[in-house]
């Protein structure tokens, strides 16, 4: 017999491997130095601000190899890590501070590549250096907060209905409302007074006479966690914005948790400054008495300070606050009945109170929404961390239409867009449930420029030594198996860098380097089989044959096994442990696709298609 | 070349009581160690902070200790890491204070009184909730891990096999654990992830066998058990001996040059493997063959029996 295969195995087994070197091929290139500048808050980055800058880097004898507009950035490279340095200065310079500029390292891909998708793998913040935070967001406080609310909205409600009541309290322990009355009508009374209000409230009758006791639903319970988490990344994001990272991530995890990766972060302790940074919101009425002209000469009346909108149109805003930011509950952008842009805000039942106390003789009059955020500035403090610089900004000024509540709406919004903003500021300036960092893995950039270095020595030296012992033990066969070895290095490299999720990490690296050392097992298993069946007095033809077929399925079993423990790692694994499993479970894929049908085409190939009397192994 | 050439299958079931007992004590002295010694639980199950900082000029360990303790920090363990321009700060877990900043102190601290730039290498801090679901998340794969195998190989073979298999892979993990509470090393997530490639890597070696084995149960009618399970491991022996060699040559070469980071992590593996590879060919088939494995439980199942035969008829 002849071992001979379709042609279009031989086809199928090249297209996969040239598409996987294809793939791989990216992260071959360099990586450019570059500079990274978004717009900050409502600013815009334009054809215009391009060549300004362009214009400026000329002029300050910097060479840029491109200054590019995509998707609202500007992205201008440089070749060396010196000239993007002083780049970065220009461009602040020029642009001030409504842009925000970051250092970062792109890659050089050339077009055609980019054409069929093709891009490096990612590296874990272990290999480039960065801050990585996991932080907890504090659900007992966003639920203690909405318990005390509904104790001021009892109250109010009770009033409201004219049923006495003894007291209303929270009990914060066991997550509940306890309201103690004086007869049991006023028990059913209350009951249904309180439950025509809100659906999501569950009712039972207190240890004590004439109580009643009001706890969350579930439903409610999950509500509020919801809303506190995604408030809090809706936070974390704006401001990671503002620290000028050019890849940020931002994601949650699990129930109550949020990671933050800030690659190429330097400075950990800045960092977590802006992060647990508060923003707070403030009310104010426009003070229209007195004169705005002279207040911008320095002259301010009693009573009146001046604030600055984003375009720098000033204000002359009262200084008694009407409300603090700490009394919204919610804040959503939508439409009004003439579907222009709107906001809807509510209030807890005290900011009720104060607001509807406030705008009862105020209609008619303007009232201005003033954001104020700490934020690090270019000031250090002795021991080097920036000092924190208070920023005031209004971010909106309306006509109070009638007397507010509980409930109100700010409408005339220019865009949705800008609807959108608003209602997200003034979340982030009504901050439920505070964050706590609770694992901190920070790499400094030599480190894990040195990470990279000594992962890529191991991998090759690995190689080397394994491609010298497989020559020397299974001669022509061994360099079949070296062959196979090296299509499986570059079938790892290209899937990594084609699945989207999956990063290189150090932990990763060690597992490449161990696939080196465990892939060579397949063929090592079909070379001895075959050297068995050549021993039992098999033709060549034969030997091949079976060797093949016999071991199949005892590669596929042990394999298997490997490969359920490189899931189950992947499942429960962190960042580099992660990284370890999917490097694990490609090398495991690819190793079997490499020896049980790489090289047995291979083999075929050499030795199938003649009358052989031995083979060379 | 080849490293054995037998004409004849090796008596490894001579060993079988040697090796049984011997592993018996193997893990009877590892799991000794383990309580009276315990485990060095690095900072990911623990808790606390790591911080290792980088003198361009050499450190000076004392000096380091001497600010960390003016610092309030007495109790930190301060130790070159890799060479000595490194050194590794070690903070156990405080009560009461916002644990986070506790490196931004101490880098201050420390670049404030040293003559020249100090470069924040590495910062680790781990809360202490962090750690204990580190530690419950790592148990709880390992288990998994072992139960998965446990339930693919009592599916694919005989369940004495499969009971042998899975006790040589916790055999394996416990005098690793052993020797790694014996020498005090560092157990952090590199090492559980060593542990569970380890018990991935082990469990293909055992299997390589295991199915031998049941190839030669068919193959040779008149051998006995014995026989049978030498034949067997015989003959794959070449195959476990390149196997763990090109595996424990790049784990040397990870080693030696892979850095200070993934140390202990080559090295349980590096040990595993050896234990493991021990295992596979002494321990697992010695294991199944005391639980009583016979020529019978490894045929094909026979034919089903004729219809009506033995059973109830259906209505």
């Amino acid at each position: 017999m002849l071992n001979k295969n379709p042609l279009w195995r031989y086809l199928v087994v090249l297209g996969v491997l040239l598409a996987a070197f294809l793939y791989a091929l990216p992260n071959v290139y360099p990586e450019d130095p570059a500079l990274n500048i978004n717009a900050s808050r409502g600013g815009v980055v334009s054809e215009t601000t391009r060549a300004e800058l362009e214009q400026a880097f000329i002029a300050a004898n910097i060479t840029a190899k491109s200054v590019t507009l995509t998707e609202g950035q500007l992205l201008a490279r440089f070749s060396s890590a010196e000239d993007q340095l002083r780049a970065r200065e220009v461009a602040e310079r020029q642009l001030g501070s409504t842009y925000i500029t970051a250092l970062n390292m792109v890659p050089t891909t050339p077009a055609w590549l980019r054409a069929i998708g093709a891009s490096p793998m990612k590296l874990g913040l272990d290999l480039r250096g960065g801050v990585h935070f996991l932080m907890a967001v504090d659900m007992k406080a966003a639920i203690d907060k909405n318990l005390n609310d509904l104790v001021q909205a009892f109250r109010a409600d009770l009033r409201e209905e004219r049923i006495r009541y003894r007291a209303v309290q929270a009990d914060l322990e066991r997550a509940q409302v306890q309201i103690l009355l004086r007869s049991a009508e006023d028990v059913a009374a209350a009951r249904s007074a309180l439950a025509k209000n809100d659906q999501e409230l569950l009712f039972s009758d207190g240890d004590s006479e004439h109580s009643l006791v009001v706890s969350l639903s579930e439903n409610r319970v999950k509500e509020i966690r919801e809303y506190a988490l995604e408030q809090n990344i809706t936070i974390i994001r704006n401001r990671v914005n503002e620290i000028g990272v050019a890849e940020p991530l931002v994601q949650r995890q699990g129930a109550d948790r949020i990671i933050v990766q800030l690659p190429g972060v330097q400075d950990p302790a800045q960092a977590k400054e802006i992060l647990g940074a508060t923003a707070t919101l403030e009310f104010r009425l426009v003070d229209n008495d007195s004169d705005l002209g002279a207040a911008l000469d320095g002259r301010l009346p009693a009573g009146a300070s001046l604030y600055r909108d984003r375009n720098g149109v000033p204000y002359l805003l009262e200084n008694r606050t009407m409300l603090t930011g700490d009394h919204i509950t919610g804040a959503t952008s939508g439409y009004d009945e003439y579907s222009r842009p709107q906001v809807s805000i509510s209030l807890d039942a005290q900011g009720g109170n104060l607001l509807s106390n406030a705008t009862r003789t105020t209609i008619g009059r303007q009232m201005a929404t003033v954001f104020i955020e700490y934020k690090p500035g270019e000031e250090r403090n002795e021991d080097g961390t920036p000092v924190l610089v208070k920023y005031e900004e209004v971010i909106n000024a309306a006509t109070i239409q009638a007397r507010l509540g509980r409930s109100f709406r700010i409408t005339g919004i220019d865009n949705p867009a800008e609807a959108q903003n608003l209602a997200l500021l003034l979340r982030a300036g009504a901050l439920i449930a505070p964050t706590q960092i609770i694992e901190e893995r920070t790499i400094g950039p030599s480190l894990g420029k040195e990470n990279i270095d000594l992962g890529m020595t191991a991998i090759m030296w690995g190689m080397v030594v394994v491609l010298i012992f497989m020559v020397l033990y299974y001669k022509a066969f061994g360099l079949i198996a070296n062959v196979a070895l090296i299509a499986n290095l570059i079938l790892i490299t290209g899937f990594m860098s084609m699945i989207p999720g999956a990063t290189l990490t150090l932990p990763g690296m060690a597992g490449i380097v161990l696939t080196v050392g465990m892939a060579v097992d397949a063929n090592v298993l079909i070379f001895e089989r075959i050297r068995e069946e050549l021993a039992e007095g098999r033709s060549v033809q034969q030997a091949i044959h079976h060797g093949y077929d016999r071991a199949f399925a005892t590669i596929a079993d042990s394999n298997i096994t490997t490969l359920l423990v490189a899931l189950i790692l992947f499942g429960i694994g962190t960042g580099p442990v992660k990284g370890f499993a999917i490097t694990l479970a490609i090398g495991i894929l690819t190793s079997i696709f490499t020896s049980v049908v790489g090289t047995r085409l291979l083999v075929n190939l050499i030795w199938g298609g003649r009358r052989v009397q031995s083979l060379p192994m | 070349m080849r490293i054995f050439r037998f004409t004849e299958p090796l008596n490894f079931m001579r060993f079988k009581m040697p090796a049984l007992v011997l592993s018996g004590l193997l893990v009877i002295a590892s799991i000794a160690t383990i309580t009276v010694k315990g485990m060095n639980w690095g900072l990911d199950f623990t808790g606390g902070t790591v911080i290792e900082v980088g003198y361009s000029g050499g450190a000076d360990l004392s000096q380091v200790r001497k600010v960390l303790a003016d610092n309030g920090y007495a109790d930190a363990v301060v130790q070159y890491f890799g060479s000595s321009e490194d050194v590794a700060i070690r903070i156990s877990p405080r009560e009461g204070i916002d644990q986070s900043t506790i490196s931004n102190e101490v880098l201050r601290a420390l670049s404030a009184t040293s003559s020249e730039p100090i470069e924040m290498r590495r910062v680790e801090f781990v809360g202490p909730s962090v750690g204990d679901e580190l530690k419950e998340q790592g148990g709880l794969a390992m288990l998994a891990a072992l139960i998965g195998i446990l339930l693919y190989v009592t599916m694919r073979f005989e369940w004495r096999l499969s009971v042998g298999a899975v006790l040589s892979l916790g055999h394996d993990v416990i005098i690793t654990l052993g020797l790694f509470s014996l020498l005090q090393l560092e157990f952090d997530l590199t090492v559980l992830a060593a542990i569970l490639a380890l018990i991935g890597y082990s469990i293909n070696d055992t299997i390589v066998v295991f199915d031998r084995i049941r190839e030669s149960f068919r193959k040779l009618r008149d051998a006995t058990v014995h026989e049978t399970i030498n034949e067997a491991v015989t003959s794959t022996l070449n195959r476990t001996v390149v196997t763990s060699l090109t595996t424990i040559i790049v784990l040397v070469v990870l080693f030696t040059m892979g850095g200070a980071l993934i140390h202990n992590f080559a090295f349980a593996l590096l040990f595993g493997i050896a234990i493991g590879t021990y295992s596979s060919v002494f321990v697992a088939s010695a294991l199944a063959v005391q639980l009583g494995i016979s020529r019978e439980d490894m045929l094909p199942p026979p034919p089903p029996e004729k219809e009506g035969e033995g059973t109830e008829p259906l209505l």
